[in-house]
């Protein structure tokens, strides 16, 4: 069994890295497997000053420490990779990556994260960079004095719109909903600024252009009307949801697709256990996933306590 | 200054010359932004399987990223990053926003040759 890792962890965000940080640290040949870059969504945090023990950071920086230790413990990790095949059902776990090399373990930690949603509308994908964009830090400058379309009504959207008032002339928050799921204080923010209009009860259904974007067709939600809006930009707040297309069926989901776990983030399969973003919890944040992850890593460890 | 572990593009003037000395190069013009960060890590993996291919990033603050911002190119491009992938100093592509893996390594095996490295599959 020597080629055989005794955990394999899919995911390299917070959860995932402590996690590895644990087993690795144990003794237990590990393997993080990712899909992306390793970080997670945390590494779009600009500033994190809530993470005990450390006054103020970025997701950079704690990612690539979190990174570091688990790598000095010994463990492994391969990221930017298209993981195609799992198989868990098996007392040997097996994962395929990129359709050709298989991964076995004793027990496996999915750590699938989160993952931005998208409008999945005509024209997004086509005017990415030229015009549509998910990161007002990084993009606001380019619609200086232009005129944004912001979709979203949680706590990002209205944030980032009055991140982005600083540089556009105009901007029009598009909602679905006839009121925000945003904390009040980011309400008032938006509402008390003058650049920022809202249509709510709508939805996006189309994004126009030659070059870069010109103008988006909207459809109100409660009269089904359709109209359009000229605008240079659409910058896309709507969320995240669980990171789970390539477990979904194999192991149990709760109805908003999240994997369901108990307090020691076992799953629905014997020897896999989940941790972070992509498990049923209220609060995502990156102490909450780093507790899952470490909670998950010490039932693996249990688990091949007695693993035969 | 970009904290990556790529070869950074100083100037404009070092710009020119790594141009002029490499036939195949790909520059990620960036910060260290959320749609960047991927971009560069992926360059960073990428770099053992393009033998023949340089890999820099260069902070897109610095006056002389005029060289990219300004590039015909980059005309029309608003997010970041901005890469560019050069042979013989002609620019063959560039792109605009996050990119992924299969998106970056699409590219690079359009416009340039394999290395012996890549058919060679790695044992773990």
């Amino acid at each position: 069994m020597n080629n055989i890792y005794d955990v394999i962890i899919l995911g390299a965000g917070p959860a995932g890295l402590s996690a590895g940080i644990y087993v690795s640290r144990a003794k237990l040949k590990t393997l993080i497997l990712n899909e992306g870059t390793v970080g997670g969504q945390v590494i779009l945090t600009h500033e994190i000053a809530n993470y005990p023990g450390v006054e103020t950071t970025n997701g950079f920086q704690l990612i690539n420490t979190m990174k570091k230790q688990a790598k000095d413990f010994g463990c492994t990790i391969k990221a930017n990779l298209n993981i195609t095949g799992i198989n868990l059902l098996n007392k040997i776990k097996e994962i395929e990556v990129n359709g050709s090399d298989t991964y076995k373990a004793k027990t496996v930690i999915l750590a699938l994260g989160g993952k931005p949603r998208t409008l999945n509308i005509p024209g997004e994908e086509n005017f990415k960079g030229r015009g549509v964009s998910y990161c007002a830090t990084c993009d606001g400058e380019f619609f200086t004095d232009k005129e944004v379309v912001v979709v979203g009504g949680g706590n990002s959207a209205l944030e980032e719109s009055v991140s982005l008032a600083k540089y556009v002339s105009k901007l029009t928050v598009v909602h679905q909903f006839d009121h925000f799921q945003a904390l009040p204080y980011y309400v008032e923010m938006a509402k008390n600024n003058p650049k920022i209009n809202f249509i709510m009860n709508s939805e996006l259904r189309e994004i126009e252009g030659e070059a870069s974007v010109k103008k988006v067709k909207i459809e109100n939600l409660s009269t089904g009307q359709i109209s359009e809006l000229n605008t240079d930009g659409v910058f896309v707040f709507i969320g995240y949801s669980a990171n789970i297309d390539k477990v979904k069926d194999l192991i149990t989901l709760n109805s908003s697709g999240e994997i369901v776990v108990d307090n020691n983030m076992k799953t629905s399969i014997e020897g896999v256990y989940a941790a972070g973003d992509c498990i049923e919890k209220r609060y995502r944040q990156v102490t909450t996933a780093v507790a899952d992850g470490t909670i998950a890593a010490l039932s693996a460890s249990d688990y091949l306590m007695n693993f035969e | 200054m970009l904290m990556t572990n790529l070869n950074h593009v100083e100037s404009a003037e070092n710009h020119k010359k790594i141009l002029e000395e490499n036939e195949n190069v790909m520059i990620c013009c960036g910060r260290m932004g959320p749609m960047c960060l991927p971009v560069y890590d992926i360059m960073e993996e990428l770099e053992d399987k393009y033998k023949d291919v340089k890999f820099y990033d260069m902070d897109f603050d610095v006056p002389d990223a005029y060289v990219i911002k300004n590039a015909p190119e980059c005309a029309g491009f608003m997010g970041l990053p901005f890469t560019m992938y050069y042979k013989n100093g002609k620019v063959v592509k560039a792109t605009t926003s996050i990119q992924d893996m299969d998106q970056v390594s699409s590219i690079l095996d359009e416009y340039f040759e394999k290395s012996e490295y890549q058919h060679s599959k790695v044992a773990d």
